[in-house]
């Protein structure tokens, strides 16, 4: 490894966009193409086989690794009680009913700006943590890293560490290496089956479903997502890793773009570790040389199999596994640790010119995450407040406009709607629809007679339904064209109700 | 044909041709596209031997594998009518009026109905049924020749005053005018009696005269208070729906000239069970009148008053 030239000072941020631009894989293997001949643009793949390493973010990466697959594989099968008319699965999207739940919020299809306002929330949380953690999401929450990061242990279960990894990656094919390919790759196949068969879960009442899978009774959509599902994990976590973060994915670069010299990113501090040294040439000359003893474990632990010390670059996925590994050898060398830390350019450059680091919370507070904040909970509180206040019971009306009222043979005229009472509660309620305006009008219903007609009909709705009535509204001879409500009670304790606005068309007057 | 050679400036071979000092050079197409090329020739080779493709004088080539568009069309109905077969079995061996208005099958045949309204009716009738001058509103609740299932579906087989069909809705009213039956005069009279049934007129000298008149000439037919009568189709005249207009010029023309409304007999062009289908989509626009199971002659069982 040839070390870099020296850093030019203050001029950090250009460098780390520099750096992020250049391709990792060549940038450790310079090659000094002949100057007639054009360089290629194909960068051969070589395998990452990511070193065991234990530390503090090691451990936080365990954790969160942790939860997110037990969310994951277990929140279908957690059991909610919504009495006999709804389903009793907590999260459960019901595409076939049209109904989301979770917890004890059910969505009907009208209110799914709920649905697109938590995706809103999503997105600007990921700029929230990119301008103030930098790509936190894409080192420890991301199911690409997540999943990797399982299948690097399985890895590292079967054929051992980075070094006997490499060893069996160059041995010739036998029995030994086909036996343990297979017995891995048998690993990796379960660990995707189960990932592809949970993610079904989520479609339909869990229980039944897995029983359905197994009996082969499932609708061919479930065998077909599980089949799709399974390979592509088997393939993008397998075998793919940490091409999916350097070529396929386009977060990293639209995360490039919001960094900013006040976002932390992971950071060699070259100020410090210049120029490298083994640890016996420092000895022999103490003044000459930097902290960092070149040992290459920040690359060997590298998930992305990348060199921080070169700078930040689209291939670090900032998973702080080469922080763990310096701090250790630090420490083994008795030297302090954090030559490769979390760190804000703004923080390298007063650094490196010799001032003290800032405290962590100054750093996280600057206006971009303070806007970025701000929108983020103004949008979480009003979706808060929309939650709160709205209605389980609803009418929706819509007038027929061919024709557009009638002559009926006493003189009264009459129009038709089709009207819609949605009993959003899951339970069956009674429903009052009545009609407010409109002076002596009355309505039917097309499964009523004429001679019963009222201003108020009542219905009993069934639990969690839309009910749609064919209306017939009469108004007595000589009404005019006017505006009223049909207005919808629920006739229980809460007494909830909605009414909407429509037209009653007549003929114009003689 | 001049030589093949390497050209100078950028070391590409020439075809060899030379046109006074201008050559041409010999950049082939990418080997990919030439082999794409001839595949599609191929693959047109092998289109044109499967599939109906060169016209003749009276249709294409016939292919080998017999597809055409017209026999996947004739499939997919096929298919279609497969789909629809258990509801028109059920439909065919079901008497309209024993359809229970609640059932799914009344349901199917509603929507059915509403198909085919859409293809034979909509001429006349107008699409949302409202009807025109001279073609009843069929949404109301004024029937001339009843308004129960039974009838409509009676009424749409046989037709309205259509000559060759022996059960047809039958009537005709004299052209009083036209005839010499009554004289101008008379007709004005009559014309302010009819109006003033429906309050379209205050009674007057006029309408008093002409109550006599219709006494003699019409109440045979429209009945003593003009309320109409359905066993002859004959409209009531004391409501506020008028088939041809109310207006005076329009009930002097009506009754001057006589009118004939006509309808097809659509058992004649339609299978019984669309017509069956269109009784129950006509009966369910909001003017249907329940069926009351008086007799076997529909002529008979309708009921007097809606």
């Amino acid at each position: 490894m040839k070390p870099p030239d020296p850093l030019p000072e203050g001029d950090l941020l250009d460098r780390a966009l520099v750096a992020k631009d250049a391709n990792p894989a060549t940038a450790r293997k310079p090659s000094t193409p002949a100057p007639d001949v054009p360089p290629s643009l194909y960068e051969e793949h070589t395998t990452v086989h990511p070193k065991r390493i234990d530390g503090r973010f090691r451990r936080f990466k365990w954790l969160v690794m942790l939860v997110t697959l037990a969310i994951y594989y277990g929140t279908p099968w957690i059991r909610w009680d919504r009495g006999p008319y709804a389903p009793d699965q907590a999260v459960l999207i019901d595409l076939a009913n049209r109904r989301f739940y979770m917890f004890d919020i059910e969505i009907w299809p009208h209110e799914f700006y709920f649905v697109a306002g938590l995706l809103i929330m999503a997105g600007i949380g990921l700029f929230l943590v990119t301008s103030a953690v930098g790509r936190a999401w894409c080192g420890y929450a991301c199911p690409q890293t997540v999943w990797t990061d399982l299948f690097q242990h399985v890895d590292r279960f079967v054929d051992g560490d980075r070094n006997a990894r490499m060893r069996l990656d160059k041995a010739p094919w036998g029995a030994g290496k086909a036996a343990r390919r297979f017995w891995k790759w048998t690993i990796y196949l379960v660990i995707s089956f189960w990932t592809g068969g949970a993610w079904i879960m989520y479609f339909a009442d869990a229980p039944t479903l897995t029983r359905e899978f197994w009996a082969g009774d499932a609708a061919f959509v479930a065998y077909a997502t599980v089949a799709v599902l399974t390979a592509t994990t088997f393939w993008l976590g397998g075998f793919m890793r940490e091409q999916v973060c350097v070529y396929m994915c386009p977060w990293p670069r639209i995360q490039t773009a919001m960094l900013d010299e006040k976002s932390l990113i992971v950071t060699y501090k070259h100020w410090r570790g210049e120029p490298r040294g083994s640890l016996k040439k420092s000895q022999k000359n103490p003044d000459t040389f930097g902290d960092c003893v070149d040992c290459n474990q920040c690359v060997a632990v590298c998930p992305t199999g990348i060199d921080i010390r070169e700078g930040a670059q689209i291939g670090c996925i900032t998973c702080a596994l080469c922080i763990d590994a310096c701090d250790k050898v630090m420490k083994e060398v008795g030297r302090p640790r954090g030559l490769i830390d979390y760190a804000t350019l703004e923080d390298c450059e007063r650094e490196a010119a010799g001032h003290a680091p800032r405290p962590v919370i100054k750093t996280l507070m600057h206006p971009r995450t303070l806007i970025y904040f701000g929108v983020w909970s103004a949008i979480g509180v009003a979706l808060l407040f929309a939650l709160g206040s709205r209605e389980r019971t609803g009418i929706t009306v819509q007038p027929d406009r061919n024709p557009p009222y009638m002559l009926l043979s006493d003189g009264s005229v009459r129009n038709s709607y089709t009207v819609k009472l949605r009993n959003m509660q899951s339970r069956p309620r009674e429903m009052e629809l009545s009609i407010v305006g409109l002076p002596g009008a009355t309505m039917w219903t097309d499964d009523m007679n004429r001679d019963s007609a009222a201003r108020a009909i009542v219905r009993e709705v069934a639990a969690d339904v839309a009910l749609p009535l064919r209306v017939y509204v009469m108004a007595p001879r000589g009404s005019e064209e006017q505006d009223f409500s049909f207005k919808v009670t629920a006739l229980d304790a809460e007494g909830e109700t909605d009414s909407t606005e429509t037209a009653f068309n007549a003929p114009e007057a003689p | 044909m001049a030589e093949k050679r390497l050209d100078e400036a950028t070391n590409t071979e020439t075809v060899g041709h030379e046109w006074d000092g201008i050559e041409e050079l010999n950049t082939p197409l990418p080997r990919w596209w030439l082999w794409t090329f001839y595949a599609t020739i191929v693959f047109a080779v092998g289109y044109v031997v499967a599939y109906p493709a060169i016209p003749m004088v009276n249709k294409a080539t016939e292919g080998m594998i017999g597809w055409s568009s017209r026999g996947q069309l004739a499939k997919e109905m096929d298919a279609a009518s497969k789909q629809r077969s258990e509801v028109v079995a059920a439909l065919a061996k079901t008497p309209i009026e024993q359809l229970d208005p609640e059932s799914p099958l009344m349901r199917a045949a509603i929507s059915g109905g509403a198909a085919a309204f859409r293809v034979n009716c909509v001429q006349c009738h107008g699409s949302g049924a409202a009807g025109f001058k001279g073609y009843p509103n069929l949404n109301d609740d004024d029937w001339l020749w009843g308004g129960d299932i039974k009838a409509i579906e009676y009424t749409l087989v046989h037709g309205i005053r259509q000559p060759d069909a022996d059960e047809t809705r039958f009537s005709q009213m004299p052209a009083f005018g036209r005839d010499g039956i009554l004289s101008s005069a008379e007709i004005s009279d009559v014309t302010s009696f009819v109006r003033s049934l429906s309050d379209l007129e205050p009674a007057s000298a006029a309408s008093q005269r002409g109550a006599a008149l219709f006494e003699a000439n019409c109440a045979v037919c429209h009945g003593p208070q003009g309320k109409g009568m359905r066993e002859v189709g004959a409209p009531n005249l004391a409501d506020a729906i008028w088939l041809y207009g109310g207006s005076r010029e329009d009930v002097t023309a009506t009754i001057t000239n006589s009118r004939y409304g006509m309808m097809p007999a659509w058992g004649e062009r339609l299978d019984p069970v669309t017509v069956k289908m269109l009784a129950a989509y006509v009966h369910s626009l909001g003017g249907g009148e329940d069926f009351i199971d008086v007799a076997e002659d529909p002529k008979v069982e309708v009921d007097e008053a809606p």
